[in-house]
């Protein structure tokens, strides 16, 4: 056991002795430290004005990630090297490539997101050379700006690539700070808490099961994307709450042959390089996942333990033909991701019980897979409806295998098997869409609220199959008006 | 030391430097003083109904709490109604209207603290049924809760019947809520005798000052505001920071601390008011031709809970009915309804934007009704022309170049072979449809209410020759206090680096007007100049007696002063002038001329000049599910002789992309117990980078002085450019409207959801199918 918490802000090694469990790194930042740069926007990791770097570890390398600071947990930063918009000025007062760039090209108006957006832009100016307007849009989808109309932002984006990198001093001074990280890791479990609340940070896959196990009513935490909000909107006390981000066992992703297996800690990020081996489809999807800082953050494993009834991958995965792998103690299960969820906001994991790993199937020769993701805007948007098809067909071009799965449709991400029922056996064509779409009803009763009207869920339920026949058929029509597949369709 | 014009400078932002370095100070960001304590505000569970019983003593009892604060604790007045119409209590007694209605403060010594403390209230009610949208506040009679307002020209009845085509029809526009990134914020200081100092993050200073002293029972003497900048404002910031001043300032008041009041995102959007929703019913008498006869038109508003500025909002909105166009017959009313949901304020446009939207809808009804191009439509019923340049409001249309700017962007644009392969890419492409729309915009520029068009300035200018800078104007992002040091810098001769720009307070320019309108720059650059003027004058008085010259000799140019054959700095001209006991500070002032308004008669002159521009987007559609993408937008904009062409172009582009927002993604949706349930950007989805149109081309007209001696000949630009994206909501439509072969008017209300794209998409291709 280790009973502080260590890590890098800036050049200073901090150490923590206590702190309440879900202290925010915002808070922390601002009210603690007086470091006011970083700003406090919406407090649920919506609109990146929080946003900060965030150096991890990663074998011999460091990663960068953007995250938004106002619903990490501080101790979770436990052997990191944190980056805040105060660092970024040279000592002698130059400004950053990355600051410059945004003087330059207008990007602040009233400046309020300004530090945000300078984070996020540093961590793709620290990842990617010569980023993509695409790649550019993608990195800043969560930080929303009021008053530029993102413009000179991209110009910003675009016109500090043409830095010299490495006279940076963050990129010079990289071996050093991987070095001092080094001399930080150990495989302690962290224990610390506010003298009431505890929060542990196993940092084996052994220590966490033990740890669940101990503690039944623990809140696991993965990328606190969703936990965060339980904080600061739902005015949660959790106690204790046991951290998963230490282990690194838990992040990897291997390719098995016919599928692929992930740690439940793989974030967002990694997922979607992984899945888009699978399909150019699952690509978009990812691509279109929260924002950049929340896909960083986010886990493939919180996704789905989350049990929310408008997570993305959870229809993804199901139609995939996903499988659960969940530990307790020692002890593992297996079961169809599908039958992981019991009921609104009701899984099926015991007390004790964590996922561990999915495993995901990759797709068969010939067989027909579709995602669309809809929603009122497009990048950053929670869905109103997610659709999730695999099609298998015989020789004869009749559907034998039909897996359609959706979100956004009932309490709980759900396949459509009368509609499923209604393809099975038929060609695959505009007849036995009408006849899955008119079974639609009888899977579904979606509700009405913020994101879409019951009718209009069920009717785009029933119309993504029809893209889904006409991708399939007619590839040469064009269907979707944004995103990697519009931009692949235009050339 | 500047060698070149300074007026008329790309320069960046004053702050531009401090922002992306995190050093530019918000409220929340300043030091905090010792004994600081914070406040949160305990709000209503229900709509409508009574408050029968308020137990706070949970909250009393919760950790690290101070004090609570209920109506019973304000020495003064509780009252914050803006209009004077004592509507707007500070915390509710009795009358419960609208979910999420202040009812009592609670105090401790974190936020933290306050918050959770603030949950721990138990109210019961006597609940009524709370009436939420217009179609049920009309249902129900609800009573208006301001003065309608009546525009008429002309006999509207006998031109409808006379006109040879009539139509009538309804469009719905949704609101807006405001979204600025630093939320409200207040932070009280008490000093001594009664006095108080409020760091307050509003676009009103003077107003707040009144609204604390009104509140604290103390003359506005006794009460400070200040405020440095905002973190966004866009009309959010006029009368909402109201409560959060006052409920600090009385906390502060009663503890003797120090006392800070943030709201958290989601309660600030449960509490603020936001843009007024409407529903115009209209009826249109045009010709075969495309040229409208008469409009007859009724915008209901839902306002909200009390008047606040619903009565000025309404009114814009019937300014602006007319957008470009000239109605030979016309009669506008507005009805301000009172329902019980946030009380709606200002929004950047103030109602201008849901009345263009409307003048807009009528030219794309005549256009399907005859078969026209909406673009040719548009032309064709442009003010100008003998007898055909006058207002609803009978105001002159006196500077009118709409047609030229439309005419510049279709040529530079390459409108019509665009809308030409269009309509050929649709005809081939049976899921994704494209469509374009070209849409102008007039704005009338000055405040209606006309006592608002007056500004002062107070300049000191140091023996060094540095001056520090002060007006009445706010700094919310859109770069006032930036143009405004570059009227004083060019006015002296000197460097930006000489003029300290100091934060906007109540105790330097007092009386001062919201910053809003458009105005900041016209009204404070004008009075900013005065106060130059003055001591120019002084200082050339001196310089002539002490140099032996005449005036004319004198001349204040950039980087020196020319006495004479002698050139001189101006610190050496300083000197030498406070040497000889001149003096070198002065305040300034300005009074817009020409305009006048009587509201009763619906006549007057009430703006000063039209700010003028056109936009032209191109979007595509998905007919399966009604997503969409904005491809490509370009715009022509009128700023006149622009201050600084990089903050006036970031401002077409902000505002455009703002206005893309309201009437497209940004949906204000309410449950049916009158809970908001968009108050966070998990659930309120404004603009994000990839929303903007790819292709962005913006242009400022060029060489089009004001015609009115604005200051250095420009425009004002503030909110005309979020209403050229009306442009979007077109485009979108006629890409609808390809479903139904161009036959049969979308009628695509706002905000255009992709739900309500795809029912526009089903309701024009069952139109076209029946007509088969």
């Amino acid at each position: 056991m280790r009973e502080t918490v260590r890590f890098l802000l800036g050049d200073e090694l901090v150490e923590i002795a206590s702190c309440d469990p879900t202290r925010t790194v915002l808070d922390w930042l601002r009210l603690d430290r007086r470091r006011t740069g970083t700003k406090e926007g919406c407090a649920e990791g919506d609109c990146g004005a929080c946003t900060i770097v965030v150096g991890r570890l990663d074998g011999d390398r460091l990663r960068y990630e953007a995250i938004n600071a106002c619903i990490r947990f501080l101790p979770t930063l436990d052997g990191c090297h944190v980056l805040t918009v105060e660092h970024l000025k040279a000592p002698d007062g130059t400004l950053h490539p990355v600051q410059q760039a945004m003087v330059d090209c207008h990007g602040s108006q009233c400046g309020f997101c300004t530090p945000g957006f300078i984070m996020s832009l540093l961590a793709l100016w620290l990842n990617e050379r010569a980023p993509s307007v695409q790649r550019i849009e993608d990195a800043l989808a969560g930080n929303l700006c009021r008053c530029t109309g993102y413009e000179p932002i991209i110009a910003a984006a675009q016109r500090m690539d043409s830095a010299e990198r490495e006279k940076d001093r963050f990129v010079a001074g990289l071996p050093a700070t991987i070095a001092r990280l080094k001399a930080l890791a150990d495989s302690e479990t962290i224990s610390i808490g506010d003298g009431e609340r505890h929060f542990y940070a196993p940092a084996t896959t052994a220590a966490l099961a033990e740890l669940v196990s101990t503690h039944p009513q623990a809140t696991l935490v993965a990328g606190a994307t969703d936990v965060g909000l339980w904080v600061t909107k739902g005015m949660r006390r959790l106690d204790p709450v046991i951290y998963l981000g230490r282990i690194d066992a838990l992040r990897g992703i291997s390719d098995e042959g016919d599928h692929l297996r992930f740690g439940a800690m793989a974030n967002q990020i990694a997922v979607r390089e992984a899945l888009a081996t699978i399909s150019p489809q699952l690509d978009e999807m990812m691509r279109r996942f929260g924002g950049e800082q929340v896909r960083n953050a986010g886990t493939i494993g919180g996704n789905i333990a989350n049990g929310s009834p408008i997570g993305d991958l959870p229809p993804a995965l199901i139609a995939l033909g996903a499988t659960l792998v969940l530990r307790k103690g020692s002890e593992r299960r297996q079961l169809p991701l599908e039958a992981f969820f019991l009921d609104y906001r009701k899984q099926d994991r015991q007390p004790g019980e964590f996922v561990e790993t999915v495993l995901v199937p990759k797709l068969p020769a010939g067989a027909l897979f579709h995602i669309s993701k809809i929603s009122k805007r497009f990048d950053e948007d929670i869905s109103a409806v997610c659709g999730a098809f695999y099609l298998a067909l015989d020789q004869a071009g009749r559907v034998n295998e039909a897996r359609l799965a959706y979100g956004g449709m009932a309490g709980i991400p759900k396949r459509a098997k009368a509609a499923e029922a209604a393809l099975l056996g038929r060609s695959w064509d505009e007849a036995a869409v009408a006849a899955a779409i008119a079974a639609l009803a009888q899977d579904f009763t979606p509700l009405t609220d913020m994101r879409a009207s019951a009718a209009y869920r069920l009717k785009v339920a029933g119309n993504l199959l029809r893209r889904f026949l006409i991708e399939t058929t007619t590839p040469e029509t064009s269907t979707r008006v944004a995103g990697l597949l519009a931009e692949a369709a235009h050339g | 030391m500047a060698t070149r014009p300074i007026v008329g400078s790309p320069l960046k932002h004053d702050s531009a430097e401090k922002h992306v370095a995190g050093e530019a100070l918000y409220i929340d960001d300043i030091a905090e003083p010792a004994g600081l304590a914070h406040a949160y505000i305990g709000l209503s569970t229900i709509a409508h109904g009574k408050l029968l019983s308020l137990n706070l003593s949970a909250v009393e009892a919760a950790p690290g709490v101070l004090s609570v604060l209920t109506a019973i604790d304000i020495p003064g007045e509780n009252d914050i109604s803006s209009t004077h119409k004592h509507d707007e209590p500070v915390f509710a007694t009795s009358d419960i209207l609208h979910h999420g209605q202040p009812l009592f403060a609670v105090i401790a010594e974190t936020r933290e603290q306050a918050r959770h403390a603030a949950l721990l209230a138990r109210a019961t009610y006597d609940e009524a049924p709370p009436l939420l949208d217009v179609a049920a506040a009309r249902a129900a009679g609800s009573e208006l809760v301001t003065e309608p307002l009546k525009l008429e020209r002309g006999d509207v009845a006998s031109a409808l019947a006379n006109s040879p085509r009539r139509l009538k029809g309804t469009m719905a526009i949704g609101g807006q809520d405001h979204f600025y990134l630093e939320s409200q914020i207040s932070l009280a200081i008490p000093g001594e005798d009664q006095d108080m100092l409020v760091l307050c993050s509003t676009q009103h200073p003077s107003e707040v000052q009144h609204m604390v002293a009104n509140v604290l029972g103390v003359g506005s003497h006794a009460v400070t505001i200040e405020v440095r900048r905002m973190g966004g404002g866009f009309g959010g910031k006029e009368t909402q920071a109201n409560l959060f001043a006052c409920v600090a300032a009385l906390a502060a008041r009663k503890l003797k601390r120090p006392v800070k009041l943030r709201p958290d995102r989601d309660d600030d959007m449960v509490i603020t008011g936001k843009r007024h929703d409407f529903v115009v019913d209209y009826e249109i008498g045009f010709d075969d031709e495309g040229r409208i006869h008469a409009v007859d038109a009724v915008y209901a508003a839902r306002c909200g809970w009390n008047a606040d500025l619903s009565g000025p909002v309404t009114d814009r909105a019937l300014f602006h009915m007319d957008n470009c166009y000239f109605y030979p017959a016309v009669r506008a009313r507005s009805e301000p309804l009172r329902t019980h949901t946030v009380s709606n304020t200002a929004f950047r446009g103030f109602g201008g934007p849901q009345g263009m939207v409307g003048a807009e809808r009528f030219i794309e009804e005549v256009a399907y009704a005859t078969g026209l191009d909406p673009l040719e439509v548009r032309k064709r019923n442009l003010y100008g022309g003998e007898g055909r340049a006058i207002t609803p409001y009978h105001q002159p249309v006196e500077d009118m170049i709409a047609a030229e700017v439309i005419d510049d962007l279709s040529h530079s644009c390459d409108y019509r072979a665009r809308q030409a392969a269009i309509r050929a890419f649709n005809r081939q492409s049976p899921v994704i449809k494209r469509g374009i729309a070209l849409t102008p915009v007039k704005f009338g520029i000055s405040f209606t209410a006309t006592w608002y068009n007056q500004a002062g300035a107070l300049v000191h200018v140091y023996t060094d020759g540095t001056v520090a800078l002060n007006h009445g104007g706010t700094e919310m992002g859109q770069g006032l206090y930036q143009k405004v040091a570059q009227v004083v810098a060019q006015a002296f001769g000197i460097g930006l680096e000489q003029i300290k720009i100091t934060a906007t307070t109540t105790g330097k320019v007092p009386n001062t007007s919201a910053t809003a309108a458009s105005s900041g720059s016209d009204l404070n650059g004008m009075a900013a100049l005065d106060a130059c003027e003055t001591i120019k004058a002084r200082l050339t008085a001196f310089a002539c007696k002490h140099w032996q010259e005449k005036p004319e000799a004198i001349a204040f140019l950039p980087g020196r002063v020319q006495v004479g054959t002698r050139e001189i700095g101006f610190v050496e001209l300083v000197k030498a002038a406070y040497m000889a006991r001149v003096q070198l500070s002065a305040t300034g002032f300005y009074a817009t001329p020409k305009i006048h308004w009587d509201r009763k008669a619906g006549r007057g002159h009430p703006f000063y000049y039209f700010a003028y521009g056109a936009a032209a987007a191109e979007v595509a559609i998905d007919t399966l599910t009604g997503e969409y993408k904005v491809e490509r937008v370009d715009i022509l904009h009128d700023c006149g002789n622009p201050l600084n062409p990089a903050i006036d172009k970031g401002q077409i582009e902000g505002g455009f992309v703002q206005g893309m927002g309201w009437l497209t993604t940004e949906e204000l949706v309410w449950d049916e117990k009158g809970r908001l349930k968009t108050h966070a950007p998990s659930t309120y989805k404004i603009p994000v980078a990839s929303d903007r149109p790819r292709i962005f081309n913006v242009a400022l007209l060029e060489k089009a002085p004001n015609r009115e001696h604005t200051i250095h000949r420009s425009k004002a630009v503030g909110e005309p450019p979020l209403m050229l994206a009306i442009s979007v909501l077109h485009a979108l439509s006629d890409a609808v409207a390809s479903v139904g072969d161009y036959r049969f008017c979308p009628q695509l209300d706002a905000p255009a959801t992709p739900e309500r794209v795809l029912d526009a998409v089903e309701r024009v291709r069952a139109l076209a199918e029946a007509a088969q």
